[in-house]
Formats: C-alpha cells, structure tokens, sequence
C-alpha cells in the first residue's frame, strides 16, 4: 500500500490522466445530438442517415430535465445541434427556456400533421405515441368502454389500475384534458380515477398491465408499445386495446420529437437530419423500432400495430401537453394522484 | 498513597495538547491547513450552485407543495430513514459482530460473501423483489392457484415497509463493513477486561464494543443516510413518495429547476446539522488502541446457537444477493442472445477504468482531508471537511447538474478568453473531457471514501506522530512511513466502496461522460428508461460481477 | 485458591502440564518465569478465558474449572490488570473504575470509585480519558478498577512491563502496599525478578508450562530445587568439583565442607566418593583478597560498575570464568590479575550430568 499510493506514484498515475484531457476537436459535416430517446430508438436511423448523405451523427443520451439544464448552461458555445425528446412536455419547456430555434422546412412541415409540430416550428413530432385503455378481457367486455373521462364513473370502483402521477405521460394526458375540459371538470375526473384505484399507483406502465392481467385490476392506461412488447412475448395474456374517446376528442397522443439547437453549429445538417427522419424512408423505422406510430400521414404502422386497430387521434395541437403540464401536476397533486 | 504529580505533569501535558506538537514542520505546515480548504471549495461549488436558487424565484411551486404534499413527504422521509437506518443498524452491527468474534458453521464463508449486495444497485433489488413477491409475481401467484382464494393477509410492498426492507437489505453492508472493521481491530483484550469485572459477554457488547466502535458504525450509518435520502431509483419502483421524488417532480414535472434545488437544499442543511451534531458530541473521545493486538481465533459456537446464527446471515445473504442474482441470471440468459455484442467488453472497460481512476483519485483526497485535520482539528477546518463531503447527500441529478453549471461558465470564459487572446475559435475545452467526469465523481464519493479513512485514522494513537516528529520526519514523510501502512484497511474499505458506487452511479455519469464513453450504468439506464428491465438484465449482471472483484479484494486483505 | 494438576493446550502444542500451587487469603503470589513459559495461560486459565483439559482450579474451595467444566469469567469474582492495562478508552478514569460496579447502586458506585481513586492517588484525574494520562496514571486506573468490585482474587499480567525502571519500582511497592492493606490475595505474572521479589511472598518459578519451584523468595535464592531455578534466579556460574569424602567437595577455589553446601539433588542420589558435581557459586561468594601470599589468583576480563559495588567477571587459571562482587574502593582495570577467596555460607551443589554443559 505504501508503494501504491507513493506520492512518486500518484504523479505517474496523474500523467496517464492528462491525455484524457486531450481537446474535443470539431469535425467537418456532423450533426451532434442530445437525445433522450434511448440508443437503440435512434442508433439505426441515424445510421440510415449517415449511409445516405455521408454526415456523421454524434450523440449522447441522458434524461430530458439533464439534457435541458446542460443546454442551457452549455449557452452559446454549446456543441449541440439537435435536441430529441420522448415526449412533448420537454420539449416544449425546451423551446422556452429558449435553447431551441424556429426553423421552417416545407419538407417538415409537409411530412408532419400540424397539431404534431410546434407552431413556431422550434421542435417537431417525429413519432406517435397513443395512450390508450387496455383491459382484461375475461372480465370487462368492450362495450363496457367509451372514455378516459368514463373511468371516472363509480362503476369501476376497485377496477382500475394506474401508473404513478410523476410520469410525463400520464401528465402530458392530463394536461390535454385540461385543455379540452378546463381545470375543475378536469380535476373531478381525476378525484374520480384516484376513488377507483383497485391499488396504490404503479411505478410503470409494464406493470400496470401485468396487474391488469393477473385480475387485480381490470382495466388501465398505458401507452400502446409498453402492451405490445408486453404480448409479444407473452401472446396468451388476457389483454385487449380499447381506444377511446372515438365519437369526441379521439385516443391521447404524445410525441417523441426533436428540435434544433438555439445555437447549433451545423444548422443545415441538422434540419437535412429531421428532414430524413419525418421521410417516408426513415418513419417506419423509426416508429416501428419501439412499435410506436409514424407521425407521417403516408406511412402505415407495421403490421403488429396495425392489428391493434385504426382510431382518431386527438387532433388538438399537443403544445397544449407542454403548456399546462404544470397545472396538471398540481391538479393531481390535490386530487390525491400519487 | 502519595502520588508525585509533578513528575507526570510533563507528560500529560505532551499527550494531551495535541495542537502543538507540529512545530517541527513550520515550513511546510500551511499546505496541510489548506487542503480542507481548497477540496471544500472544489466541493461546495456545486452545492453553492444549488443553493444560489434561493434567490431565485420559485413561490407558486413552494405554495402548491406546502399546500399539498410537503408535510407527507417529511413523514415519509423521516419513517423511511428511521427505518432504514434501524434496520441497516441491526443488520450490518450484528452480522459484522457474529462474524468478528464468534466461529459459527460456514463464519468464514459468511464474512466476505455478506458483502457481496454491496454490488447490486438498490433500484435492482428493489425490481427484483417486488417482480418475485408483488401481486402478479410467481410467489403470489401460486400462492393463490394453490389455495384457489385472494390472499388478503399478503403484506402490501408497495408501501413503507416493502421500501425499508429493500433499502435495508442494499445498504447493509456498509454498516456491516464499517463496524466489522471495528470489532476487528478492537482485539478480545477489552472484552476480557469487561467480563473479569463481572460482565458477561453480552454486557460487555452493549458496554464496551459498541461504543467503542461507534465512529465506524456512526460512519456507516451517516453513508447509508446519505445514500437513502439520495436515492431516487428505489422509491420510485416503490412509487414510495420522499423529499427526493418531490425534487424530482419539481424538476421534471414542473419544469422548476430552480423550485428543484431550494428542496435538496435543505436537504443538505439537514443532513449538515445532523453530521454537525454528531461530531461535536464524540469530539473530546479518543478511540485509539493502546495496542493492536492480533486477531485470535474466535469464540467456537455450537448448538442452536450456532445454528440460529448461521440460519440468520444466510437467510440475509439469500434474500440481499443470491435472489437478486438468480433473477438476474435468468434475466440474463433469456437476453444474452439478442443483445450481447462486442460493446459490452467497451462497455465494461469504461466502467471498470472509470471507476478505478475515480477511486485513486477519490482516496487519495480522502486521504489528505483525513490527515490535514489530524494536523489541525479546529472547527473551521472540520466544518471544511464535513463540507467537502456533503455531495453524497444531493440526489444525483441535482449533483449533475449543480457540478456541470459551474464547469461550464468556466469552459465558456475559457473559450472567450482564448478567442480573445489568440483569435482562435474553440469550442468547450474542459467539458466531457475525463478529467472533469472524475472530478465529478470525487465530488460525489468523497464521503464514501473519506468515512473509513477517517475512523482508521481515528484508531491511530497521537503518540506515534510525535515519535515520528521526533525523528525529525516531515508531514510527507509521516504521512506515508507511519499512517499509510496503518491506514491500509481503511484505505482498502474506502477504496472498495468508492469503486462499486462509482460503478453504480448514473446521473452523473449521463451528464459528464465524453461522447463516445459508455458504460455498463449507462447501458442499464438506456434499457430501464424504457422499462425493459429483463434486457437490462446482463449489463445489470456484468456490473454486479466487476464489483465482486474489489469486495473479494478487500476481504482478502482484512481477513489476512 | 487452589490449583490442582492443571493441564492447559492449544490444540496438539500443550502449553501447561501438571501445575498444581495454592494460595492462602491474603497473600500474593508470583509467577516468574522467561517469556514463553505459559505463565500468562496459567492467569487466563484462572481467570477464565482458557478452558483446562485436565486437572481442576477452585476458589474458595469451590471448583471454578475443570476439564468438564469452566465457570464464565465475570461470574468468578477474579479481577485482573492487564498488561497493556486494556482501560476502555471511550471511557474517563472514573467511569472506567465504576464500570465493574454495575450491580452496586449509584451512591455506593460513587462513594466506591472516589475513595479508590483515592487509594491509588488519582482523585484528581477522575475525569480524565485514558489517552489524557500518562503511563503510571494508567497502570493505577487499571488496579483501581480491578479493585473496585472487591475480587476475592486479582490477577496482574505483568503490570509494570510498560514503565520505565524508577517508576517500576516504587509502583510495584506502592502495590504490595495497598493489596496488603486491603487484605486482596493476588497473583502476579513476571519475567523480572527484583519485581517478583519485592511483591510477592511465595513465587513459583516456571519453565516449559510447569512450576519448578513454589517457594518463598528467600529460599529460591539459596535453596533452589534445580538447575533451571538456579540458573534463573540470580546470577551466578557452576564450577566443577569431586567428592573427596561423604562431607567434602574439592574446587578449584578450595575445599567446600558439608556445613557449607546444600546438597539439593545429591540427597535423593547417593553420590560416592569420586562422584563429580556443579557447585553454583554465587558473586558474593567471592571476595576480594590482597593478601600479597594469595594463592587464587584471577584475571579481570569484565567489569560492571554498580555505585557501591563492582561485578567483577574472572578468569581463573583453568580458564572457567566467576562472577564476583566486590566494593568498588577496589577497581580493578580490565586485564590486571587480582587476588581472590571462596567465602562461602552456603552455596548450592548438583550432581555433574554427563550432558551438562556446566559453562552454559
């Protein structure tokens, strides 16, 4: 021990470190991303990319809240160029913290619906991501089922199953019911919900299915692609896709999407990036790598989640999720939403 | 009797004015009174960040959580630390003392492998448990097809105890290595003198063993604190709500940074205040040996008791590692297939060279902390310390952030600084280079490498400075012939606890790490973020593994 | 206190065999021996800590140990001071002494700790730590709290080892004073002699896990049982002699007659004219003599300077070499023959082994 820790020794170890503190070297024609969409979401379309235009693509992934406080300490010297997130309300929040830039692409703006994109054009949707009922179907027939709102009425007491309050999903929900219902409406269905909590709320949507399957409870609200995998590799499960809310609003979504950098570098490559990635080309592998839907209206789902049936998605512009998820928390807060 | 008291007063006023003695190493004495100093400031930049949001305005996010969660989120808190720290106390003190002094079937086995959750993340176990024992688990699950009814006397785990049993199980063993450090070193000596004084074994525990090893145990307790109020990953599998999800939720959902930080500030004070408290209620107690004696074989139990004891660790040992594990594997094996590739050996070189770079680094502070305040114990210096190792308390992301805020307002006026001298156009020169990342992590670990080197430290009677000094050695030179060789247990808990948490660690990691430079936690977060914990599985597994190698390391060496 | 036949082992290494010694109340005993002689086991034996594998240890008539048996050490009413004094160090002194008083109430633990703090003179460091006392402080804190719970017996595992000389032996009478005071019966283990000699009154002298002698010191001076003791206590060298008759040994320093020897050994052999014996002759046998006609001429190859007197090592003309005390009016440089007498009262002879080697 004396030998390891020499001070002789501690000055050797010193120099083995001072290569690691070697210059971040810029490179020609790359596009650096902060993602918060998880590697292997996005490692093969930009490996599509790089394989049809020849720009590199960089990235780092970390959580949403992380990648936002980095940008904006980061300021102008940022080496980011492209901003993804797995939801809405991030993004959002993005845009007004100021990080991201208005870009207006036709290619954009054709490729994706408008109430997916931000009427500024600071970020865009890239894929869908439907929030849905799912229930057990050895004991709650489908005609049993017509809303979100619905799942609030004392007939499911003891029945539902939910996720917790602190994911952004089930907030981002909220916030859009917030929007269409106004808050006091909103927040008596939430007090509702939480009257007919079978259990305390999940900690995911994985498991608020398995529950669902398992008879504790009989019907709950996940994103579709957690059911998905979920069946894929238990196909015998006793669990169905409802979509609601068909003859009004239409099924919740919430997007995963991206944005330019307020101080990109590599400005045109980046938007040549989001271009591919609301093509035709890139969508389905984008959607289809975590069964999600595309956001281009041209693009078909993949057969797996086509099986799922078709629905109307709610057409209000999802910027609404971002700008009153705030409330949304409160509100679930004192509705007792845990 | 008369007692000649001029004859000793001399050498009472040696051994105890413990201030002086330095006098030798005037040239040289104020690098050691500054190094608290300057780790502190390294340190408390990223706490002053967090703390600057005081001045920033966050009230509407403060009202509401006055309004709504905040007093059931303090309850929470406090229950679950009480809990957690009465449990892992029970634990970690009773198997470290089992396995010091009694020899029970398999006590050999037992006293390196109790260490071994040490390996697992908390949030693993946590998974784990609740996959095995919730409603749709395959213990429940059974359960019921056999009895064919709802087992309604089944405990609920999504609550309070389910949480504190969890945590319990993962941050035992730092409370076991710390107090079995203690039982170790302390000899049979003392507990012989307190049962010829008519106490037997059992008094002699209570009276004489345990207060003897309560800066170790005290250390171990304060790291699981730490750790506890911390965590994030664990309580929300629980969806068990604390001060920390309430961060988080500020963060997060609320978009308030700013509210963010105001909470695990005071968090900070809180933990600060108790350590404070602590330390000035043991200051005048001095814990060192007289003499160290050797470590005899010991005590031969049989019976039921032997058995009783061997049935009670294995069964903590089952449920902290091997069941864990076991899912794990089964995990692992299912998933192997699909998604091992030849990254995973990139992978695992970052996390192993990571973290063994950040230990070096992470003791070698620790180190001079512990000895710049043997050379001076005044309070300025000591609040220094305890200020220097505060960063294990703050909830990683907040940590994250709070280091990365300062790094890069300097890598920005860095990069003004060089355009404006040199007219050359750089980009960030400091950020996601290595260099900063462990840094980042001394920041974070400090505490956990500074709290065994400390209670060794403490061990070490002040009379062998003095003889050193007296052989003219300067503070270098004693430092390293006399304490490092001495110290060489605690340095190895220290480092082994530095390496499997540095190992472990996520946010920081996410946010610093250098393009390119993943790692098994980072691979493990990638998987869990999307909540496929079953491929998360093997880089789960493979970290579990490379921390096995230090805890074996370190049993090795303080069995020797 | 008795020890009957006790056998004591380390696995297959025995480390004390057929020992057997008692002490009547009141009196305090001593084992003296080199390092590594089992004296220390045979303290942990008494006191508890080592189980026996054979023979029996009782206290008061009542059987403490035995193979079969062992009663747990705090229930022996056994004090004992330990070498390195094992003082609780997140103790203070007082708090330290009143630790064996738990079951006493706390006026009487008060009133107890302060007038032993008393006795060994530390009133006024009661509130002191361990780490905040010098070396003798500590000693006497250790004696202090091992004497708090009135032990019928008390055990000191060389107590003065880590003093400095001076300090060592005023304690150790100051000790003898306040066990004799307090009518304690005690045993003390020692390597160092003088120690031994002015604690005890009976010492046992052991060597290789068994007592050589129990006896007062007196008579392990000038009446040793063997060799071993011989060699040990005190200092001295054998010179070979022949039994001219039944009463007469002749030396090279003269003619011995029975009045002057003690047989030891001899008398369970009988030892015929001729035999040859080790007579042990202590350095103040011989004197020094200036007689000009002196016969006994020796060679100073070795001096010690003791202030009254000098020790003197010799070289006689066979070339064997004595020990000699002589008054330091006499010095002598080294090399320089001086004259020398036997003047004997009584000095300790042994029969000759053929193996011996009588230098040693």
């Amino acid at each position: 021990m004396r030998k390891l820790l020499s001070i002789k020794r501690f000055f050797t170890i010193t120099c083995c470190f001072l290569p690691l503190l070697v210059v971040n070297i810029a490179q020609a024609e790359q596009v650096i991303v902060y993602s918060a969409r998880i590697e292997q979401l996005i490692k093969p379309m930009f490996d599509a990319f790089t394989s049809e235009t020849g720009i590199q693509v960089k990235f780092t992934t970390d959580k949403e809240g992380a990648l936002l406080a980095r940008l904006k300490a980061e300021g102008k010297k940022t080496p980011a160029d492209v901003l993804i997130t797995a939801d809405v309300g991030n993004l959002w929040e993005a845009a007004r913290a100021g990080v991201l830039k208005s870009v207006s692409s036709p290619i954009l703006e054709a490729n994706i619906p408008t109430y997916l994109r931000d009427p500024q054009g600071q970020w865009f949707g890239l894929s869908v991501r439907a929030r849905t009922i799912v229930y057990n179907t050895q004991k709650v027939k489908p005609s049993d089922l017509s809303s979100y709102e619905d799942l609030a009425d004392p007939k499911w007491k003891g029945r539902l199953c939910l996720r917790t309050s602190k994911k952004v999903y089930n907030q981002s929900l909220v916030a859009m019911m917030i929007a269409e219902h106004g808050e006091a409406e909103t927040e008596k269905i939430v007090r509702g919900w939480v009257a007919n909590l079978a259990t305390d709320p999940l900690p995911d949507d994985t498991r608020a299915l398995e529950f669902v399957a398992a008879g504790r409870c009989d019907v709950t609200l996940v994103n579709t692609y957690y059911y998905g995998r979920l069946i894929e590799s238990n196909p015998t499960l006793p669990l169905a896709v409802f979509w609601p809310n068909q003859n009004n609003s239409g099924v919740h979504v919430n997007i995963s999407g991206a944005g330019i950098t307020q101080f990109s570098k590599n400005e045109r490559s980046a938007i040549k990036l989001l271009e591919f990635l609301s093509s035709e080309e890139a969508q389905n592998l984008f959607a289809d790598v975590n069964m999600e839907y595309p956001v281009n209206p041209q693009v078909k789902p993949s057969p797996v989640v086509s099986a799922w049936g078709a629905f109307k998605q709610n057409p209000m512009n999802i910027v609404k999720a971002g700008e009153l998820q705030t409330t949304a928390v409160k509100l679930m807060d004192r509705a007792g939403y845990r | 009797m008369h007692v000649n008291n001029e004859k000793y007063s001399t050498v009472e006023e040696k051994n105890s004015d413990i201030s002086r003695p330095f006098f030798l190493l005037k040239h040289n004495a104020s690098i050691w009174r500054l190094i608290p100093f300057l780790v502190a400031a390294l340190v408390f930049a990223p706490v002053v960040v967090v703390f600057s949001s005081f001045f920033m305005p966050a009230d509407e996010v403060w009202q509401h959580l006055v309004e709504t969660t905040l007093p059931s989120l303090l309850i929470n808190t406090f229950w679950l630390s009480f809990g957690v720290i009465a449990g892992t106390s029970l634990l970690g003190v009773s198997l470290a003392w089992f396995t010091a002094v009694y020899e029970f079937p398999g006590s050999r086995f037992f006293s390196w492998a109790l260490l071994l959750p040490l390996a697992i993340p908390a949030y693993v176990t946590a998974f784990v448990v609740l996959g095995l024992f919730d409603y749709t688990g395959p213990v429940q699950t059974s359960l019921r097809s056999w009895l064919g009814s709802e087992l309604t006397w089944f405990p609920d785990l999504y609550g309070r105890g389910g949480v504190i049993i969890v945590m319990t199980l993962a941050f035992y063993p730092y409370v076991y290595l710390m107090a079995r450090n203690a039982f170790l070193t302390q000899g049979k000596r003392l507990l012989e003198a307190a049962q010829s004084l008519g106490l037997s074994r059992q008094q002699g525990f209570f009276k004489v063993a345990l207060p003897m090893a309560r800066p170790w145990i005290v250390g171990g307790i304060m790291l699981t604190l730490m750790e506890t109020l911390a965590d994030f990953g664990t309580v929300a599998i629980f969806n068990y709500d604390t001060f920390t999800t309430a961060i988080y939720k500020a963060w997060f959902g609320m978009f308030s940074l700013p509210a963010a930080s105001q909470l695990a500030s005071l968090l900070i004070v809180i933990v600060f205040v108790l350590i404070i408290i602590e330390q000035q209620f043991r200051l005048r107690m001095r814990f060192a040996e007289m003499k160290r004696s050797s470590r005899a074989s010991g005590i031969l139990l049989s019976g039921w008791k032997a058995k009783a004891i061997s049935c009670f660790a294995a069964s903590v040992l089952f449920f902290a590692f091997v069941l864990p594990i076991i899912q794990l594997g089964i995990w692992a094996a299912n998933s192997l297939l699909q998604s091992f590739d030849q990254r995973y050996l990139e992978f695992l070189l970052h996390s192993v060279l990571l973290s063994a770079m950040a230990t070096v680094i992470t003791c070698f502070i620790a180190i001079l902390l512990v000895y710049a305040v043997r050379l001076y114990s005044d309070f300025f210096t000591l609040i220094a310390v305890r200020i220097a190792t505060i960063g294990y308390a703050l909830p990683g992301a907040v940590l994250a952030v709070g280091i990365f805020i300062p790094l890069a307002w300097l890598d920005n006026q860095l990069s003004e600084w060089l355009s404006m001298l040199f007219q050359i156009e750089t980009g960030l020169l400091i950020q996601g280079t290595l260099g900063v990342m462990l840094i980042a992590y001394m920041t974070r670990f400090l505490a956990v490498g500074h709290y065994p080197i400390d209670s060794a430290m403490q061990r070490i009677t002040r009379n062998i400075d003095e003889a050193a000094m007296g052989f003219g050695l300067s503070g270098w030179a004693v430092l390293r012939s006399i304490h490092l060789p001495m110290l060489k247990t605690g340095i190895f808990t220290a480092a082994t606890l530095v390496f499997v948490d540095v190992m472990k660690e996520m946010p920081i990691t996410l946010m610093t790490r250098p393009f390119g430079w993943d790692t098994l936690a980072v691979r493990i977060f990638a998987l869990t973020s999307e909540g496929e914990w079953e491929q998360a599985a093997l880089p789960s597994v493979t970290l579990v593994l490379a921390g096995l190698v230090p805890i074996i390391l370190l049993m090795r060496q303080t069995d020797k | 206190m008795k020890l009957h036949q006790i056998k004591h082992a380390y696995g297959k290494q025995v480390t004390i065999s057929h020992l057997s010694f008692d002490l009547k109340k009141g009196e305090i005993g001593c084992l003296l021996g080199p390092s590594g002689c089992g004296k220390t086991t045979v303290l942990r034996c008494i006191a508890g800590f080592e189980p026996l594998t054979a023979g029996e240890i009782s206290l008061n008539g009542v059987v403490v140990s035995c193979a079969s048996f062992s009663l747990p050490p705090e229930q022996r009413r056994v004090g004992m001071v330990f070498q390195d004094y094992a003082l609780f160090p997140h103790l203070t002194a007082a708090e330290n002494v009143s630790f064996g008083l738990h079951r006493s109430s706390a006026i009487e633990r008060m009133q107890r700790v302060t007038d032993m703090l008393q006795i060994v003179g530390l009133a006024e460091v009661a509130n002191k730590y361990p780490h905040e006392l010098s070396g003798g402080q500590q000693q006497r804190v250790a004696l202090a709290r091992a004497l708090a719970p009135h032990p019928d017996l008390l055990l000191l595992d060389e107590p003065f080892s880590n003093l400095d000389i001076t300090l060592r032996e005023r304690l150790s009478l100051e000790i003898r004073d306040i066990l004799k005071n307090q009518h304690i019966t005690a045993i003390l283990v020692t390597h160092d002699q003088d120690e031994a000699f002015s604690v005890a009154d009976v010492i046992g002298v052991m060597h290789q896990g068994e007592i050589m002698q129990w006896d007062a010191a007196y008579n392990l001076y000038h009446r040793p049982a063997n060799r071993f003791v011989a060699n040990f206590i005190g200092q001295g060298v054998f010179l070979p002699g022949r039994m001219l008759s039944a009463g007469k040994i002749e030396m090279e320093l003269g003619i011995l007659t029975e009045d002057i020897y003690h047989p030891c050994e001899l008398d369970n052999e009988i030892c015929h004219t001729g035999c040859e014996v080790d007579v042990l002759i202590r350095p103040d046998d011989i004197v020094y003599n200036n007689e000009s006609t002196s016969t006994l001429q020796a060679m100073v190859i070795h001096k010690a300077f003791r202030g009254a007197e000098i020790l003197y090592t010799l070289r006689l003309s066979s070339g064997r070499t004595v020990l000699s005390l002589i008054s330091s009016h006499h010095n002598h440089a080294i090399g320089e023959k001086i004259g020398i007498k036997l003047e004997a009262d009584h000095v300790v002879v042994f029969r000759r082994e053929k193996y011996t080697d009588i230098q040693e």
